[in-house]
């Protein structure tokens, strides 16, 4: 692992809502090309972690670099390095598809000409041909979460974070949502992801299991469920948590 | 700037798709222009007089007549009870009474002088100090005729003062054309300031604000994609109020218009700068009405749109130093009224250029990418 | 009834935990009030005028005076030439520009008549009228004390201000303002809050709870109840004790009239949210369909007099209407149920009649 190059680091990293600690002293790694998984409950800290890391917070303490940038000065470079696609469902429903490509990718501060090669290209891969020129509202929650995270990725950022991308999603699109992401990951993009799908966390490389805020367990799952001696995630996390 | 392009876009699309709110967009000048107009007078052309004439002489009667000749006035009973006519005004039939008691002629002609009396139904005070001087206006001008059918005087001594009053600007008085520039304030502050504030929170409801605020797009670059979509519908709505207001009121437009857009150009900014200030310190919909409601209320009232600002304590007339539809509603009836140039409102354009500058400086100040 | 309790605790603290809001319930009537009270009003008061004088003579000088010391009028500049009239009107600076002809005072002992001319800023024509008048009215005057009592025939004029002596605008706008602010908080404020629920989805959750519609309904009202009650109460007492302004009448019979509308205010609302899908629609309706008609057509500020025939029919459809009826017989005619139950019974009918259309919207909703 030692030999990939470093794109979070984050070293105890907290952050207090007055007097409740949402994240207590957090230390992790990530590495490039990785797929991190973040587990835990609802409540756990997870989503709290994730908008410190896409600098869409800032932390109460703690020294954490993304992409090479500083979390407490440099959260503007940090946005251009990252994706993010957000727990709660986040693109305009009362724009079309099309519309909602060309708006982000906009905002991202791509081309036109960029943009229009590829919204092309994403609208033929999504099969969104027939749906391009419907309202995100008429289309279903699957697909608006592929059309998501692929809007996320868009820009090619070096680090994308998705927030529980797979909440309240069938299993077999979850199947799909999750080859999308091994392909990104093999093209060279991290991918940090939160969930509470213990099934998930099987897919991730690295997980680490957090617990009224602070971290419980960092490893491969295949380490994980040799030291609890489990025979999937699910146990792992049924013998931390008790 | 390539960025700002692509909000503006979006806004438009988002804002000509909304099934409820396009309409509205164009109804609502309408719906001013037509009940305002109408609704919003303090013009006085209707004013109900009982009548107590327990004197029954020529003089009384002639008095009566020179109220019954104006058109304002309607003489709505008579009789000789003043306390029948006070019920009458009790139960909102009489707006004015009018007291002649008995032996006035006679006293009159004796000791050249003599008394009447005016009940005046003072609930709404406006309206009664209008009637105070309508009706003592035809009292005055009565005073001033008796003599020459009275008495015959030998030799002129009486002296006379022959006053003539030019009303400048609006000789017939016409309360319309002093209400319908208001009005067009009104309509581009409440445009203005209402669509770009609910945008914003909207985005914060649906939460899409934070994959804006996940990009690197700069605070300057977004709050003037959120501000340019609003203020060309906003001066889109000023023309079209000012072509209703001239197609059907006929409202003159004395000075130019080239110097009313300018400076509606100024003032949209500072309006749909508060909006987007709101904005920042709001987070649902509910909560920025409420702010909306209260704020454009007391601006509204203390801009002089019903009533002088001259009027109105210092106090208040200092408080309209932070009142952008003080500047405004005083500067659009100069330059559609009285036709006054840009040497006439350049204090305006300075004092609102500041304000522009300080309330975008605030919004963006409040707005947080990162929190 | 011990969800219910809860229901309604949530609603409470839904409102009172938000600072903004509070600020406007309450900083909303008050500051209504004080303005409606000192700003809003036709006084004639500091006028700026200008004086043209061509005679410049003892009499002209002594009117000049008189015309300031009257405390009307405010004197920015003596103007020596007409030229200068009009740049000062097209500023702004002057509503009223006095001119004296040349030899005023001589004309007027010689020949016993003089002209005076009055130029007024007529863009605003009401008060162009009230300052003429003023002006004239200090000009006659001046002219019957040159005319020496004996040679002249004139009758005074005493004027009677009924029920409201020194012409306050309070007695006009504190009726105005309860309607206006129980409609905004009770009406717009509960179609808002039922329809923010729906939107965000947590409606449906209610649903399904152990609590009946009707209870969810009352819950989500009671709060705005109070509020607007609490509102109500606060405007009669500012109206008391900061422009005395007196409650003649019985005060129960006034509270009780208050609840009575905050009701058919309430019944509204949750009319107008059970047809309306979204935050926006709920506002725009309650805005367009309530809060204008309260400030237009219920004579709150304008006369209903004075407008077309086809508004003033319009605004006996307007429950604002007989509430600010109610409410001014009440306070400062002193009457009793007596003069207002035509005007109660009408707002009762009303309340009803919203009330029952509601419910079964409501009703057809769940279904």
């Amino acid at each position: 692992m030692n030999d990939k190059q470093l794109v979070i680091s984050a070293k105890g990293l907290t952050k207090k809502f007055g007097d409740f600690v949402a994240n207590d002293h957090l230390d992790f790694d990530v590495f490039q090309g990785e797929i991190f998984g973040f587990l835990g409950a609802n409540g756990a800290g997870k989503t709290t972690a994730i908008k410190i890391l896409c600098g869409l917070s800032i932390p109460t303490s703690g020294d954490i670099n993304v992409a090479g940038y500083d979390v407490y000065t440099e959260t503007e470079q940090i946005k251009s390095n990252i994706g993010y696609m957000s727990q709660r469902f986040s693109l305009y429903p009362d724009l079309t598809v099309s519309e909602n490509i060309r708006f982000y990718g906009g905002i991202y501060g791509l081309g036109w000409k960029e943009i229009k090669q590829k919204r092309k290209k994403l609208i033929e891969k999504l099969g969104l041909v027939e749906e391009r020129n419907g309202l995100i509202s008429d289309i279903p929650l699957g697909w608006k979460q592929k059309l998501a995270f692929s809007i996320a990725i868009m820009h090619e950022p070096k680090i994308v974070f998705l927030d529980e991308p797979t909440g309240g999603v069938d299993p077999v699109t979850r199947r799909m949502f999750w080859d999308m992401i091994y392909e990104v990951s093999e093209s060279g993009t991290t991918v940090f992801v939160t969930t509470h799908y213990m099934d998930e966390a099987e897919y991730c490389n690295r997980v680490c299991i957090m617990d009224e805020g602070k971290i419980v367990a960092l490893d491969t799952p295949e380490e994980l469920k040799r030291n609890y001696h489990a025979q999937n995630m699910n146990e792992v996390f049924i013998k931390i948590a008790r | 700037m390539k960025t700002t392009l692509f909000i503006i876009q979006k806004e438009f699309i988002q804002i000509f798709r909304n099934k409820t709110m396009l309409p509205l967009i164009f109804l609502v000048p309408i719906f001013q222009m037509f009940i305002l107009v109408y609704t919003a007078t303090q013009e006085m052309k209707h004013i109900n007089m009982y009548v107590v004439d327990k004197d029954l002489s020529q003089t009384s009667r002639q008095l009566i007549s020179n109220f019954e000749g104006s058109p304002f006035y309607y003489l709505t009973g008579f009789s000789f009870s003043i306390n029948e006519a006070e019920e009458q005004m009790k139960n909102d039939e009489a707006d004015v009474i009018l007291h002649i008691p008995s032996g006035f002629e006679q006293k009159l002609k004796r000791d050249k002088k003599s008394d009447i009396q005016l009940l005046i139904n003072a609930i709404n005070g406006m309206k009664a100090g209008l009637v105070n001087a309508y009706s003592m206006n035809i009292i005055s001008q009565f005073n001033q005729n008796i003599i020459g059918d009275l008495v015959v005087i030998g030799g002129n001594t009486q002296k006379r003062l022959d006053i003539r009053s030019h009303y400048w600007f609006n000789p017939e008085l016409d309360f319309k054309i002093y209400m319908l520039p208001g009005i067009l304030v009104l309509l581009v502050t409440i445009m203005g300031m209402f669509l770009s504030a609910i945008s914003m929170v909207r985005e914060k409801e649906l939460g899409t604000i934070e994959q804006i605020n996940v990009t690197p797009i700069g605070k300057v670059q977004f709050l003037t994609g959120k501000l340019l979509p609003f203020w060309i519908i906003a001066l889109a709505e000023l023309a079209f109020g000012l072509t209703l207001g001239t197609i059907f009121f006929h409202i003159p437009i004395e000075g130019s218009l080239l110097l009313l857009f300018g400076f509606s150009s100024v003032f949209l900014i500072v309006v749909i700068g508060i909006g987007l200030f709101f904005s920042t310190i709001t987070n649902t919909q509910q909560q920025i009405m409420f702010l909306f409601f209260f704020f454009n209320i007391v601006f509204i009232l203390m801009s002089g749109l019903f009533t002088p600002v001259e009027s109105m304590p210092s106090w208040a007339q200092k408080v309209n130093y932070i009142n952008p539809l003080a500047y405004f509603m005083r500067v659009i009836r100069m330059i559609l009224l009285k036709g006054s140039g840009l040497q006439d409102v350049l204090k305006e354009i300075y004092a609102l250029s500041v304000y522009a500058v300080i309330i975008l400086s605030l919004a963006a100040w409040r707005y947080r990418k990162t929190t | 009834m011990k969800s219910f309790f809860g229901f309604v605790k949530k609603e409470f603290l839904h409102i009172f935990r938000d600072p903004r809001t509070m600020l406007v319930l309450f900083g909303m009537p008050v500051a209504l009030v004080l303005i409606f009270g000192y700003v809003v009003t036709n006084e004639i008061k500091d006028i700026p005028i200008a004086v043209l004088d061509h005679s410049k003579d003892e009499m002209t000088r002594e009117i000049t005076q008189k015309i300031i010391s009257s405390g009307y009028f405010k004197l920015m500049a003596e103007l020596t030439s007409s030229n200068d009239v009009e740049a000062m009107m097209l500023k702004g600076d002057i509503k009223e520009v006095i001119i004296f002809e040349p030899g005023f005072a001589v004309s007027l002992q010689k020949d016993g008549k003089a002209d005076v001319q009055l130029l007024a800023d007529a863009s605003d024509p009401n008060t162009a009228n009230l300052i003429v008048n003023y002006t004239k009215g200090i000009l006659f005057d001046y002219l019957n004390k040159q005319n020496q009592a004996g040679t002249s025939y004139q009758f005074d004029t005493r004027v009677r201000m009924v029920y409201n002596q020194s012409l306050k605008g309070v007695y006009m706008f504190v009726p105005g303002t309860m309607a206006m602010i129980l409609m905004l908080i009770s009406a717009m404020m509960t179609s808002i809050s039922i329809a923010r629920e729906k939107e965000l989805g947590t409606m449906e959750v209610l649903m399904v709870s152990p609590l009946k519609p009707f209870q969810i309904i009352i819950g989500k009202v009671i709060p705005y109840i109070v509020l607007s009650f609490i509102n109500a109460v606060v405007i009669i007492l500012l109206g008391f004790f900061v422009f005395g302004l007196p409650v003649r009448g019985s005060l129960v019979l006034l509270l009780a009239e208050n609840l009575l509308f905050i009701s058919l205010a309430l019944s509204l609302g949750i009319l107008i949210s059970t047809v309306s899908e979204s935050q926006q629609v709920a506002m725009f309706i309650s805005l367009f369909a309530l809060m204008l008609p309260t400030i237009l057509l219920s004579g709150f500020i304008y006369p209903i007099e004075n407008m077309p025939v086809i508004l003033q029919v319009i605004s006996y459809a307007m429950p604002p209407k007989y509430f600010i009826i109610i409410i001014k017989d009440i306070m400062i005619k002193g009457e009793g149920l007596g003069l207002v139950w035509e005007e109660t019974l009408i707002l009762f009918g009303m309340m009803i009649f919203f009330l029952l259309i509601a419910v079964k919207r409501f009703k057809t909703r769940l279904e």
